[in-house]
């Protein structure tokens, strides 16, 4: 036989504590924010040190449209989650799908920019110290963001099956956490590679 | 005031059989079970680590030995630091962390119990890819193409030119795939404990082995990041020719440097903060008083997880900084040791006007406190920059290191093992034979380790597979190898007595020790559900506000 | 109390006691020892045995170090030696002591001085690091580049139009005429470390960056000292030599340098092979076509102690082996075998002899 023993009756007042996914999710935001810091430190380290090759300022466009894009879709995240919230379930699927959407326009973007920079402009990861940085940097971000948009499309599917209900919203608010965190990296990539860095 | 039994009914069914029993520990995402196969799968990494640091010493026990090879050496320091480091001390500390933390904090399982799961077995995963270098490549000729570029991977010795197989990216790659895990499992501890403490236990209530999990958490979510964005790096070098680290084009070899030591230097302080949760819960219970200055202990504990994110270049001061950079880090270093020695003056105190009792767990903490005060001590030396010009990369300070790393902390992790035992297996181990384990190793200890520092002031330098005579050298290297057979003796009784004592040891009950914390209201071992009812608690020392109901702690606290 | 309990009581006691009194002796013993091996054996590399000023500076900053770390030490030991036996339980009567939660006046006071403490111990260091690092080079002051490779030294003097390999020859200099010695370090392929630490502390030499260290020897002599930065396989063996000679000796020296290789009919065989052979690609000597940089320059290869960066001595035979089978004396090292013939292998090694 076991037993278990307590102090006293509960008569305590309530005792509440965060929301676990909430903290998790600043937590694992944290550990992401300290790699990208990484990258960013190599790549403002490593401004001017090419000894050969494309210069930034020679072969970089600023990328506006993607970046309104994305910008905008934390924007359609945060619509939706409000819809949610509001037991709006319609107006949340039609926001999510836009803020999918708006990502997939920025990956696509990122994919062209790619694509002229390596065979027009002759800069590969190989070329030269920019070259490395800058596709390390870019492509970690886009990775994220397509990270990002796998779940995001997990979640449409379950919407589509009309499985998301008013109380989920708070699940769709943490992972829309995940998506501004990857917006303002963007901001911070944006700034130190296409203004400071050219 | 009232206070109620809840009996439950358990009917022993009968054992299930073996492989189901095998399967239930695969699959489980219980806590204490995950913490249970972290220790294991670390306690099987001590002896393979152990191994690798005999070679090491029977290969340097007199000059110009042929033990082994050049080859094989240079791997057998590689493998025993990578191995003790992450496969050995950080899965023993976490998993005793998820063994405890929801027990201390009267919660029933992690806030994640799947990616607690998870977490366990990347880290396992990572392990296991690490040592599968031995057998790749040339297969066991010459160890394989096990990593042999120093645990600290300089570049560009791991650069492609210099290193053109594959020990660097079985290296990278191990320790990717764990340092995943090793985040994962710190995401779990910190949502644990912010989340998930009983009513009436606020930050300010509860066990100091939670804080300093949180602390060491927290900075494993912050450091252990940059060896991931570093390896990414390497990686990029190595197979996308990239240039992060290509002296040639331009690349700097002190920038991998600054990223491995970002890393190293919290590192360590991940090791060695549990450690110091093991002393600050052992030594209350043996001396039997609260913890001296609990308060302190936290503010100490945070200061010294800031302070240490900011000391890092002090692995550096060989690399030609400028006077102030070298100055900086001269002053952070010497900052961070005066919350540390704040500690042991804590520890002085709850010791004193008690009454100690001198077993096992006990035992290992004192011992705990004169080592990691010479470790300390020997710090401020090396944080002494012109000093360190002479003592880095010398026997010096491998010396102080495994001070730190043995001497302070796997003391007290084998404290720990004791005083929670009893909790973990339902049974008591044997006394005599835990401390056959403590003299014998302690005296191994001695003898390897206070010798070792010698050998470096007279200009001995780290990783060197022989060395030359006539250095004065050969006297000391002697003195300790010979230590490394009593440390073995010593851990040669500790396995048997873990071996032995969970089938032949008598029952243990509750409490054994008369403890204070929540995890000695369980049952030994605790059911799968921890407690019946979730605790309501009032003070930091639950257990002796039930005990003493005439003197509880919540009147002075 | 029962007698078990007595016997483990004297148990631990004793046991206690005797662990720290053989640290104690231990520490002392070692110290000692140290001390005396270092004060009569010069060939000793010991860090406690300074012959330059940036060891000496190194030196007088260890002792105090050591001085203040060595009182905390011995408080903080005598504190908890005296908690451990003073406050051990003495009987079984179940009562508990005193339950103390604190004092804040003992939290401020073991704060304050620490904190004192630390301030003492960085004022005296930040002095010190930049009077070794911030030093001006003086005009007599000679100037050697160091270049790291795996697993040897080269060492140029621009100014005197000397290379050299492995063993450092720098005039000894007093406090009435300086002339002390300034590095430059740089590495041709990874990080290695110049370590001599009778002279100095180490300074690392990284491929891509320029380091710089000086060293100004109070006594003639050779310091021995080795790589310090893990470099690869043969680290262990990419040993230095320092020799401090006298103003005359090293004048003396430095003219023999400066000479191109001597030629000797006796040798032409030799000279033949090595000049045919692939030696040129990695070899100099001067005066010859041989113009190879990967590795040392042999211009005056008899004038050293030691081949292959101190790992064996320069004899007729060793160099043979050298020449003959490498992994034989350090395996893993870039000279690869020559694979000569037993007649090609003896001119060749007489037409080295040559090279003084």
């Amino acid at each position: 036989m076991s037993c278990a023993a307590i102090t006293r009756p509960s008569t305590e007042p309530d005792f509440i504590l965060r929301s676990r996914g909430r903290v998790g999710m600043f937590a694992l935001i944290a550990a992401e924010s300290a790699i990208f810091t990484i990258f960013v430190v190599a790549y403002i380290f490593y401004i001017g040190k090419s000894v050969s090759g494309p210069k930034p300022k020679d072969v970089l466009d600023l990328p506006i449209f993607s970046t309104v894009c994305l910008l905008s879709s934390s924007l359609t995240i945060h619509l939706a989650v409000r819809a949610l919230r509001n037991a709006k379930v319609g107006a949340f699927g039609s926001w999510w799908f836009v803020t999918i959407a708006l990502g997939a326009i920025f990956l696509v973007g990122t994919a062209r920019e790619w694509q002229r920079l390596i065979f027009e402009k002759g800069l590969t990861v190989s070329t030269n110290l920019f070259g490395t940085t800058y596709y390390s940097l870019v492509g970690l971000h886009a990775f994220h963001v397509t990270v990002g948009l796998i779940v995001l499309a997990i979640g449409m599917i379950f919407a589509l099956l009309g499985k998301v209900k008013q109380e989920h919203s708070e699940r769709t608010e943490i992972l829309s956490l995940y998506w501004h965190f990857v917006d303002v990296v963007w901001v911070i990539v944006f700034t130190v590679v296409y203004v400071i860095g050219r | 005031m009232a206070s109620e039994t809840i009996a439950l009914n358990l009917v022993k069914l009968g054992t299930r059989p073996i492989g189901d029993r095998l399967h239930n520990w695969v699959v489980t995402v219980d806590h204490k079970k995950l913490g249970i196969l972290y220790i294991l799968y670390a306690l099987m990494f001590l002896v393979i680590g152990g191994i690798e640091a005999t070679i090491i010493r029977i290969q340097l026990i007199v000059p110009h030995n042929h033990f082994v090879s050049a080859e094989v050496f240079n791997r057998m320091f590689t493998m025993h630091g990578t191995t003790m480091i992450f496969f050995v001390t950080m899965p023993i500390l976490f998993g005793f962390g998820t063994y405890l933390i929801p027990l201390m904090i009267g919660a029933r399982d992690m806030a994640f119990p799947r990616l607690n799961a998870l977490s366990f077995w990347l880290t396992a995963f990572g392990g296991l890819l690490l040592y599968y270098s031995f057998i790749g490549g040339s297969g066991l000729y010459g160890a394989g193409e096990a990593p042999d570029v120093g645990w600290f991977a300089y570049a560009p010795l791991t650069a492609r030119a210099f290193s053109p197989g594959h020990s660097t990216d079985f290296w990278t790659l191990g320790l990717l795939v764990s340092g995943f895990g090793s985040i994962g499992t710190a995401v779990n501890f910190i949502t644990t404990i912010l989340c998930m403490r009983c009513p009436g236990m606020t930050l300010g209530k509860m066990p100091l082995l939670a804080w300093m999990n949180l602390v060491m958490a927290g900075m494993v979510i912050l450091a252990v990041s940059p060896l991931t964005a570093a390896q990414l790096m390497l990686s990029i070098d190595r197979y996308l020719g990239g240039h992060f680290f290509d002296a040639q084009a331009g690349g700097s070899a002190v920038l991998w440097m600054h990223f491995f030591w970002i890393f190293g230097h919290p590192e360590v302080y991940i090791l060695v903060i549990p450690a110091f949760a093991f002393v600050s819960e052992i030594i209350p219970v043996f001396s039997r008083k609260p913890i001296f200055g609990y308060p302190v202990m936290v503010a100490a504990t945070v200061c010294i997880g800031f302070v240490s994110m900011s000391v890092w270049a002090h692995h550096m001061f060989t690399v030609g900084m400028s006077s102030y950079g070298n100055t900086f880090f001269v002053i952070t270093t010497m900052m961070v040791g005066i919350p540390t020695g704040i500690k042991i003056f804590n520890w002085i105190g709850t010791m004193w006007g008690g009454k100690i009792q001198f077993n096992a767990p006990m035992l290992f903490c004192i011992a705990f406190l004169f080592q990691f005060l010479l470790a300390g001590l020997t710090g401020i030396m090396l944080s002494a920059a012109p000093f360190n010009w002479q003592l880095t990369a010398s026997y010096f300070v491998v010396a102080h290191f495994h001070y730190m790393l043995v001497g302070a902390i796997l003391f007290a992790i084998f404290g720990a093992f004791y005083y929670w035992f009893p909790k973990m297996s339902g049974r008591m181990y044997n006394e005599t034979l835990a401390k056959w384990h403590f003299w014998l190793f302690l005296i191994g200890f001695h003898l390897t380790f206070d010798f070792m520092h010698i050998p470096g002031i007279l200009g001995m330098p780290r990783r060197i597979y022989t060395y030359e005579p006539g250095r004065g050298w050969e006297i000391w290297n002697l003195i300790v190898t010979i230590g490394v057979v009593f440390q073995i003796a010593g851990v040669v009784a500790f396995v048997i007595n873990m071996l032995r004592s969970p089938v032949k040891g008598e029952s243990a009950g509750n409490d054994p020790w008369d403890a204070w914390t929540l995890e000695w209201s369980t049952s030994s071992p605790p059911h799968d559900y921890n407690f019946a009812r979730i605790p309501v608690i009032r003070s930091r020392r639950p257990l002796w506000d039930l005990k003493h109901p005439e003197d509880p702690d919540w009147k002075y606290e | 109390m029962k007698d078990t309990e007595r016997e483990r009581k004297w148990g631990n006691i004793v046991g206690t006691v005797a662990g720290i009194l053989i640290l104690l002796a231990s520490l002392l013993l070692a110290t000692n020892l140290c001390a005396a091996d270092a004060a009569t054996s010069p060939a000793i590399p010991s860090i406690f045995n300074p012959q330059s000023t940036p060891a000496d500076s190194i030196y007088h900053l260890s002792i105090f170090v050591l001085a203040v770390t060595g009182v905390i030490f011995a408080i903080v030991f005598s504190l908890i030696a005296y908690a451990i036996t003073k406050f051990r339980r003495r009987s079984e009567d179940g009562a508990e002591p005193p339950q103390v939660y604190g004092s804040n006046q003992m939290e401020i006071a073991w704060t304050v001085i620490p904190v004192l403490i630390v301030l003492v111990l960085f004022m005296a260091t930040a002095r010190v690091i930049h009077a070794i690092e911030d030093a001006r080079m003086p005009k007599g002051a000679i100037e050697v580049t160091a270049i790291g490779h795996q697993y040897w030294w080269e060492f140029r003097y621009p100014a005197l139009g000397i290379v050299t390999a492995n063993e450092l020859h720098v005039p000894v200099s007093n406090s009435s005429r300086p002339s002390p010695t300034f590095l430059k370090l740089i590495s041709a392929d990874t990080d290695h470390s110049f370590w001599v630490p009778r002279l100095a502390g180490k300074t690392d030499l990284i491929p891509n960056r320029v380091n710089r260290m000086w060293i100004d020897p109070h006594d003639v002599g050779v310091y021995v000292g080795q790589c310090a930065q893990f470099c690869g396989i043969q680290h262990a063996k990419m040993l230095l030599r320092v020799y401090v000679d006298s103003p005359q000796q090293f004048a003396q020296w430095v003219q023999e340098e400066k000479r191109p290789a001597q030629s000797s009919d006796a040798a032409e065989e030799g000279r033949r092979i090595f000049e045919t052979t692939s030696c040129i690609n990695c070899h100099s000597v001067s005066g010859t076509v041989a113009d190879g940089r990967f590795g040392p320059d042999l211009t005056h290869l008899m004038s050293r102690d030691t081949i292959a960066s101190g790992a064996t001595p320069n004899t007729p035979e060793n160099l043979k082996m050298w020449i003959q089978d490498p992994d034989a004396i350090k395996p893993g090292s870039l000279m690869p075998a020559m694979k000569l013939n037993d007649p090609d292998l003896d001119a060749l090694t007489a037409y080295l002899e040559t090279l003084r």
